[in-house]
């Protein structure tokens, strides 16, 4: 009888994560939070098929108009409308935090953290020190110096791809943006999760029940990710979701200083951006309502939530 | 400890080696040439080709970056590309020092708002009043300051014309007042959430529980023992805070046109002026590593159960 046989033999009683579900399910904040997040996150999905508008062809019939049954947020000095800007925008927000939670969070942050936990001495040195140095510069001005740095050369490669490939409308497609924006996200986004991964590596490598399935014979990886990895996960869900606010900031601050989605493409920093000045600030004061509000309520609920989730997790903790 | 300390200030140089090595060749690799930038992009090639020399640009690059590391060493920073002739030392102690009078003030906003309400939360646990501050907080640390500085623009100086809508005039100005609120108001949150954990664990102590058995008042319980014991973990965080002043602001800054240090820098990494941001990085580096240093120390004093090893 091999171990996962003994395991589907018992009566199961309710799992960790079913009753941290249902605990997380009483909040009801929690809730709330994560239905506005699958409400704006759906709009950015689905923006090719509601948008009733075009996101960058001027409309002059339409300029300058406050929020109306028309235009739910208005439209800004060239008639475009803000409401269909600010969902189209949000698809690049969604885009993003996926693509910086899958490779910065989970991938690399995993991979590393499990790494440096196992096998300690010169991997670890080498893992944790580099992480050290890159933490040591403050957050946002890492990521400026590697989005403005790298810009140039990543969008020198496409069109190198676009000239000798197959491939062509990388450019307009924004893909260059996003390979930059994302390049910055996973660079200061992996280090938080591989010290935590790690640490829980040290804690779990040294419990009576891994040394157990050492002496049973199982292999190096088993013992990684069907023994340490799942018990190491609760920690890991409550750090991915606090960082997904802070990607949600990253982008738009990238955007806000010119280095990350480029127009016409909208983006939330872009538009923050154009609604910030002194002049439109006076003449069309609404136009800063739409993606003020959004990604407000992006970076608020992503936070609050992962509160919630550490609350559910961790019940000591109050 | 002592050895923990010496370890650790050890790392220190060897840390900001690193950090200069990345930053150094972060902007080599980079396109954007400086000499460009300063000469424009339709400059004699003969022209950019001595400037090039001139700035030694044209050396290979670790004898740029080793030539870079003695004069850092030396106190050096070097000379400013975008403003010749000017050393990056001069340029940039006068914007740290605006930067840093703008972030105190808005660290004095935190702690004067955020200390009273924490401990004043702390002691309405279970009451509905507790659940709603703290969300509170939480969503105005999600505000961000574009969008902050943006409203409270359209307030004070569009709507009721109360303040000038930028510009800098030092500590005792009008104009600081809508940066230090921007700044200051995610701190308040910060600092609510912390003093009411930290005043949350010393009101469950049993010292607390004996002082109230004794019929001791409400007021001095809270003012000799649970204030003063809360009140610590905080001081240190506080300290740590004190490194970041010079970080500065810099989305605030500039839409304010103050001119601080968070602003210059993004100016620098625009026009590629290598030893300014280089200067920056470093110093911001050090700041950053010293205060993290301080704050393990302070630890260990407060709670002599700490051990770092």
């Amino acid at each position: 009888m091999t171990l996962d046989q003994i395991e589907l033999n018992e009566d199961k009683p309710r799992g960790h994560f079913s009753r941290a579900l249902s605990r997380l399910f009483r909040k009801k904040i929690a809730v709330f939070c994560l239905v506005v997040i699958i409400v704006i996150y759906s709009l950015g999905v689905f923006s090719p098929v509601i948008s009733r508008y075009s996101y960058s062809e001027p409309d002059y019939q339409a300029i300058r108009q406050p929020p109306s049954w028309e235009h739910w947020a208005g439209t800004d000095r060239a008639g475009r409308d803000l409401f269909t800007r600010v969902h189209w925008a949000v698809q690049n927000t969604v885009i993003l935090t996926m693509i910086g939670m899958l490779s910065g969070g989970l991938l690399l942050g995993v991979t590393l953290g499990l790494a440096a936990g196992y096998y300690g001495k010169v991997v670890d040195a080498l893992i944790m020190r580099s992480g050290e140095v890159l933490s040591v510069v403050p957050t946002f001005f890492l990521v400026l110096m590697i989005a403005a740095t790298l810009r140039g050369r990543i969008k020198n490669g496409m069109i190198w791809l676009e000239d000798n490939t197959f491939l062509s409308g990388l450019i307009s497609a924004g893909v260059a943006d996003y390979l930059v924006i994302s390049f910055a996200l996973v660079v200061f986004g992996w280090f938080s999760t591989a010290r935590l991964v790690r640490g829980q590596v040290l804690f779990l490598r040294e419990s009576p029940y891994v040394e157990a399935a050492r002496a049973l014979g199982a292999s190096t990886p088993r013992i990684l990710f069907r023994h340490i990895l799942p018990n190491a996960i609760s920690p890991l869900i409550v750090s991915v979701t606090m960082s997904m606010g802070t990607m949600v900031g990253v982008e738009i601050f990238l955007s806000w200083v010119g280095v990350g989605i480029q127009p016409p493409r909208p983006s939330l920093g872009i538009m923050l951006y154009e609604a910030g000045h002194v002049s439109v600030l006076r003449n069309e004061p609404w136009m800063i309502l739409a993606p003020g509000i959004v990604s407000w309520l992006l970076i608020f609920c992503w936070s609050l939530l992962g509160d919630a989730l550490n609350d559910v997790f961790n019940p000591r903790t109050q | 400890m002592g050895m923990y300390i010496a370890r650790r200030l050890f790392w220190l140089p060897a840390l900001l080696f690193a950090v200069s090595l990345i930053t150094f060749y972060l902007f080599r690799v980079a396109p954007g040439d400086p000499v460009t930038v300063m000469l424009g992009a339709k400059a004699r090639p003969e022209a950019a080709e001595r400037l090039r020399h001139e700035l030694g640009l044209d050396r290979p690059f670790w004898v740029q970056y080793f030539d870079y590391v003695f004069s850092f060493a030396r106190g050096d920073f070097g000379e400013s590309l975008r403003y010749p002739g000017q050393s990056v030392k001069d340029l940039i102690i006068p914007k740290m020092w605006v930067s840093a009078q703008l972030s105190f003030v808005a660290l004095a906003i935190s702690v004067i708002f955020g200390l009273p309400l924490g401990f004043y939360v702390a002691h309405k646990q279970g009451y509905a009043i507790d659940p709603i501050i703290i969300i509170a907080a939480l969503s105005l640390m999600a505000i961000l300051p574009m969008i902050s500085v943006p409203t409270l623009l359209w307030i004070f100086c569009l709507k009721l014309g109360w303040l000038p809508c930028s510009g800098w005039g030092g500590l005792w100005d009008t104009r600081i007042i809508i940066p230090a609120i921007t700044l200051g108001t995610p701190g308040i949150a910060f600092f609510v959430r912390l003093m009411r954990a930290s005043t949350l664990d010393v009101l469950g102590q049993d010292f607390v529980r004996t002082a109230k058995s004794k019929g001791l008042g409400v007021f001095t319980i809270d003012a000799r023992h649970v204030l003063r014991n809360a009140i610590i973990p905080i001081v240190t965080i506080l300290a740590f805070s004190l490194a970041g002043l010079i970080g500065g602001a810099l989305i605030t800054e500039r839409i304010l046109g103050i001119p601080g240090i968070g602003y210059f820098a993004v100016e620098s990494v625009f026009q590629r002026d290598f030893p300014v941001l280089m200067a920056i990085t470093m110093i911001a580096a050090t700041f950053f590593v010293i205060g993290t240093l301080l704050a393990d120390i302070c630890y260990t004093l407060i709670d002599p159960r700490i051990r770092y090893n």
